[in-house]
């Protein structure tokens, strides 16, 4: 694991089940602490709706197999993804992405993308400082 | 090639053919021309009365418009037919054109009938039977009232049944004094005996209509028009207008030019099947005499209808029977009549319950043996009519007399099981088994999936509360327990859960699902308890874990629009704004580069604001006065008013004041959904208050106060809960019925969905809030009280509290980053969205910061950076 770790904000800073958008090596993602204090994050881009709004939605449980998993849903239209996976309860074809998450000494620090994102997106959603 | 079926007549009866024909003939089999009278598509003669309300005859229009535009089917309005040739297979309207068949189906229905009394022909006499007769009676009416504004104009009915009772409920209506004229002894003599005759006419002079039984007419008397009536007995009384409610003729003179048989009473010979004695033609409903009579309801026409479909699509349908029952609310009194209401069957038993004081009675008639159930007349409280009528011929299986106690007197009517074959809506004919197949078969899950699937309930509605019962019975003997629960997380319903927050005071949706339900919640739960928690009053919805619970819109206190952004519509109580109000929202949307547009609720809405923008608008609203409002919540969205009395030439009471204050009182009150509210000054209704879930429009003494509509997918009108409030009043029963409806409806349930779904409807909601029925009165004008008080800007909120504003950076990490992927271009002079197809184009493309991006050194084209 030699990916560079970007410091995002400390753990006080997010509220149980609220996600936060964060900005990791100039991509958008969810970032969302959950009913036990795990730390994990997802890309901000809905695959339904087409825009960058994950972190501004709802996270709860679903049962999968039997087992009550973490979800987010999305604010647009929504579907369940699987926080632990990043794709989507309804439609497998379509996910989120996920991302490394290191919480040390209540600092969370978001790592490399640990799976893609489906349908794959293009480098031409990079972000632009405003100023 | 496909046969032509002439239909002649355009009624229900012919409607309901031609739909009927529509759904089954599935080969195509038959083309359709109807050939109608009057100038309009058939329309709900029964409501007829309703077009005083509304005003709009288009409201009366039935069925589907797309049944006119099926190019299987043609409808010519105003064509009369003139003449049928059955020898050439042709009709002829009177404008010369000719029509041929294949099949001929008569549906002329019938006239109203004026006996010869001497007078008739008077201006100011009139009948009731279609839209124009009763447009043409209102013109008359409100002619009078202009030339005479120091009196009431004065009518008179004469007819004391079914329609003459209608007649004098429009009368009324119209604000004109009433008197009806009824040659029997008592009235509604064909469907009610005398006890409930006499019911019947104390509760009806109880209404301020005056009734006369027993007299005869002898004359209608005046110079120029209508001025006097004298009866046989010799008295006299001043009249304005006379209707005429002595029953309806066949229209059989078609059959009759053409040689077809015609009944002693009128009425075009039929057999079974409904065919005449040429076989390609067919006469059904008011104009048809089958089995030796005609019958003059809508409900065996309905059945005709059904079986001529049968016949020309070559299956063995036949007629074998119409019921007579009937359920009426005339002049707000209950009326119903079913069986052998009269005991006519031999040694037929009659069981009878009169309240005098109540003006209630009913009657139940019973066989010889008192157990099988043969017919009843139920006055003044017909609620058990839906449970009894399917009943009939059948055993009752349980002491008649527990049918007949007050609804008050719990546990009510015993339900015993209903057989198959029981019929539960008359007017569609639908059994209590093809409304179990609906459930088991069908899938149906809901009353409205029921209605669609079975049409039952569709037309007068009056066996709506059976229809639940039997689908509730239904799906909970399949198992599948009709599940009232909100989500896969929590048990119970929406209203249950209310009710256990409440009554347990738990604040925090962590101990709320550990002790009603299992999981972390969902999007639908967790904003279902955070409206629980708002209702019941919980301090700031963005404080504490409420915050995680608030869906969408509410988490940022903003409509989120497709690509993200959110926009923003400041609250403008009651739409009144001033001047410089207008200007600064202006000035605001212009510095934010805002696309704008007015709303139907009179707001404006300044739309793409990114989630970091939101506080720096609020910031600048509440500077200027305003607050941003909840244009997006489950919550009063918008009090929307004329603008009244102040201004207006016709207006009678100060609509707008009245909006802005209910509008401050409700503003931020969290519901099942959203609510929307209007306030018209005078019955012009140009507020369009009747479409809003509380309606209040003006009248001279007061407020009257509806609920229950709606616009959207399916529009409803609200209907009136109560008249000439004073203001006082007008307040606590909106406050009461809007309290009711949070603390009870189910999720996303509007107040139209909430009143037909709630047990004894409208008159159960308007007993709980205006006669207390329940006791819960006070703890309801409580709850608004403290809703009242405890009501904070929202917004501001937010701006104070360093904790909260902190959560509207665009980024955690990055707090001047903004979202890439927002890029706009100009439209009719504003910024929208960009699709893909422009930014493929790549030209006149700014980003959210209005900057413009890929074309290198241009200038913005719309909207500056602030």
């Amino acid at each position: 694991m030699t990916a560079p770790v970007n410091p995002v904000c400390l753990l006080a800073d997010l509220l149980p089940e609220r996600p936060v958008a964060a900005l990791v090596d100039g991509r958008q993602v969810a970032v969302v602490r959950l009913h036990d204090d795990r730390v994990v994050a997802v890309g901000m881009w809905d695959p339904f709706a087409r825009a960058n709004v994950m972190a501004r939605g709802l996270v709860g449980s679903a049962l999968v197999n039997g087992e009550e998993v973490p979800v987010l849903f999305s604010p647009m239209y929504k579907q369940a993804f699987d926080l632990r996976t990043g794709v989507c309860l309804s439609d497998p074809d379509k996910a989120l992405g996920t991302w490394d998450v290191l919480v040390v000494d209540g600092r969370v620090s978001v790592g490399a993308q640990l799976t893609d994102e489906a349908p794959l997106r293009h480098a031409d959603v990079r972000l632009a400082r405003a100023g | 090639m496909s046969k032509l079926c002439v239909v002649v007549g355009g009624g229900m009866v012919a409607h309901r053919f031609v739909e009927a024909l529509r759904a089954r003939d599935d080969a195509d089999e038959w083309r359709v021309t109807v050939l109608a009278e009057e100038p309009r598509p058939p329309y709900d003669r029964v409501a007829l009365t309703s077009y005083f309300e509304n005003r709009d005859p288009e409201l009366l229009n039935l069925g589907e418009k797309h049944l006119w535009t099926d190019p299987m089917v043609r409808l010519r309005k105003r064509s009369k037919v003139a003449s049928i040739d059955p020898a050439a297979h042709t009709v002829t309207t009177e404008a010369g054109m000719s029509h041929a068949y294949d099949a001929l189906v008569l549906a002329t229905g019938s006239y109203a009938f004026q006996p010869p009394v001497p007078g008739h022909e008077l201006p100011g006499c009139f009948v009731y039977r279609t839209i124009d007769d009763v447009a043409a009676l209102r013109g008359y009416v409100e002619k009078l009232q202009e030339r005479h504004p120091e009196r009431t104009v004065r009518g008179a009915v004469i007819g004391g049944g079914l329609l003459g009772l209608e007649a004098a409920g429009a009368l009324k209506k119209l604000g004109a004094a009433s008197t009806v004229v009824e040659f029997a002894p008592r009235l509604m003599p064909l469907q009610v005996d005398d006890g409930g005759g006499e019911a019947l006419k104390r509760l009806i002079e109880d209404t301020g209509v005056e009734v006369r039984t027993a007299t005869a007419t002898a004359a209608i008397k005046g110079r120029t028009a209508v001025e006097k009536m004298t009866f046989n007995d010799g008295s006299a009384i001043d009249v304005d207008v006379v209707i005429f409610a002595t029953g309806v003729r066949p229209r059989d003179e078609l059959a009759r030019d053409a040689g077809l048989e015609v009944g002693e009473r009128g009425g075009v010979v039929v057999d079974d099947g409904c065919r005449t004695a040429d076989p390609d033609i067919f006469a059904i409903g008011e104009v048809a005499c089958i089995q030796g009579r005609v019958w003059g309801l809508v409900g065996p026409g309905y059945t005709m209808a059904e079986v001529a479909v049968d016949q020309l699509l070559g299956k063995a349908g036949t007629f074998t029977g119409g019921d007579l029952s009937t359920k009426l609310k005339l002049l707000g009194v209950d009326v119903a009549s079913f069986g052998d209401a009269f005991g006519t069957t031999e040694g037929a038993l009659s069981v009878v319950y009169t309240d005098p004081i109540a003006g209630v009675y009913k009657k139940l008639v019973l066989s010889d043996d008192a157990r099988t159930l043969l017919g009843g007349i139920l006055v003044g409280d017909a609620s058990a009519y839906a449970s009894l009528r399917p009943m009939v011929g059948r055993p009752l299986g349980a002491d008649p007399a527990a049918y007949l106690m007050p609804a008050g007197a719990e546990g009510g009517a015993p339900q015993g099981e209903l057989p198959d074959d029981a019929g539960v809506c008359s007017c569609n004919n639908v059994t209590a088994g093809a409304i179990r197949c609906a459930v088991t078969e069908g899938g149906c899950t809901d009353l409205a999936g029921v209605k669609a699937c079975t049409k039952a309930g569709t037309s007068c509605g009056s066996c709506l509360p059976l229809v639940k019962k039997l689908l509730v019975a239904e799906m909970e003997k399949t198992g599948a327990t009709v599940s009232n629960a909100l989500c896969e997380h929590f048990e119970l319903s929406r209203a249950q859960l209310f009710d256990a927050v409440r009554i347990t005071g738990l604040t925090t949706f962590s101990e709320i699902i550990a002790r009603h339900g299992r999981g972390r919640g969902c999007d639908i739960c967790k904003p279902v308890v955070a409206s629980i928690l708002a209702s019941l009053g919980n301090g700031h919805i963005l404080t504490g874990e409420q915050a995680s619970l608030q869906d969408t819109n509410d988490h940022v206190l903003a409509n989120i629009q497709k690509d993200g952004t959110y926009s923003v519509v400041p609250r403008v109580p009651g739409g009144e704004i001033t001047p410089d109000g207008l200007i600064v929202i202006g000035q605001i949307a212009r510095d934010f580069g805002l696309y704008t547009k007015i709303t139907g609720g009179q707001r404006i809405d300044m739309f793409g604001a990114r989630i970091d923008q939101l506080p720096l608008i609020w910031r600048r609203l509440v500077d200027a006065g305003f607050e941003s409002g909840h244009a997006y919540g489950k919550a009063l969205r918008t009090v929307k008013s004329c603008v009244g009395s102040t201004w207006c030439r016709y207006g009678v009471q100060d609509s707008v004041a009245l909006a802005v204050d209910l509008e401050l009182r409700y503003r931020g009150l969290r519901s099942p959904h959203k609510i929307k509210l209007g306030v018209s000054g005078c019955a012009r209704e140009c507020a369009e208050a009747r479409g809003k879930d509380v309606g209040v429009i003006a009248t001279d003494k007061g407020w009257n106060l509806y609920v229950g509509g709606n616009g959207g997918f399916t529009p409803r009108h609200a209907v009136l809960l109560a008249e000439d409030l004073t203001t006082e009043e007008l307040v606590r029963t909106i406050d009461r019925f809007l309290m009711y409806y949070v603390r009870t409806a189910d999720r996303l349930q509007r107040t139209a969905a909430w009143l037909e779904s709630i047990d004894g409807g409208l008159d159960h909601v308007r007993a709980v809030i205006l006669d207390d029925s329940l006791g819960i009165a006070e703890d309801l004008d409580a709850s608004m009280a403290r809703h009242v008080a405890g009501y904070r800007d929202e917004w501001r909120d937010v701006l104070e509290d360093p904790g909260k504003l902190a959560r509207f950076a665009g980024f955690v990490n990055a707090a001047d980053a903004v979202d890439d992927n927002l890029r706009y271009v100009g439209e009719r002079g504003q910024l929208r969205p960009a699709t893909d197809a422009d930014r493929e184009a790549g030209t006149e493309i700014v980003d959210s910061e209005r900057r413009t991006v890929l074309v290198a050194g241009t200038t913005l084209p719309i909207g500056g950076p602030r």
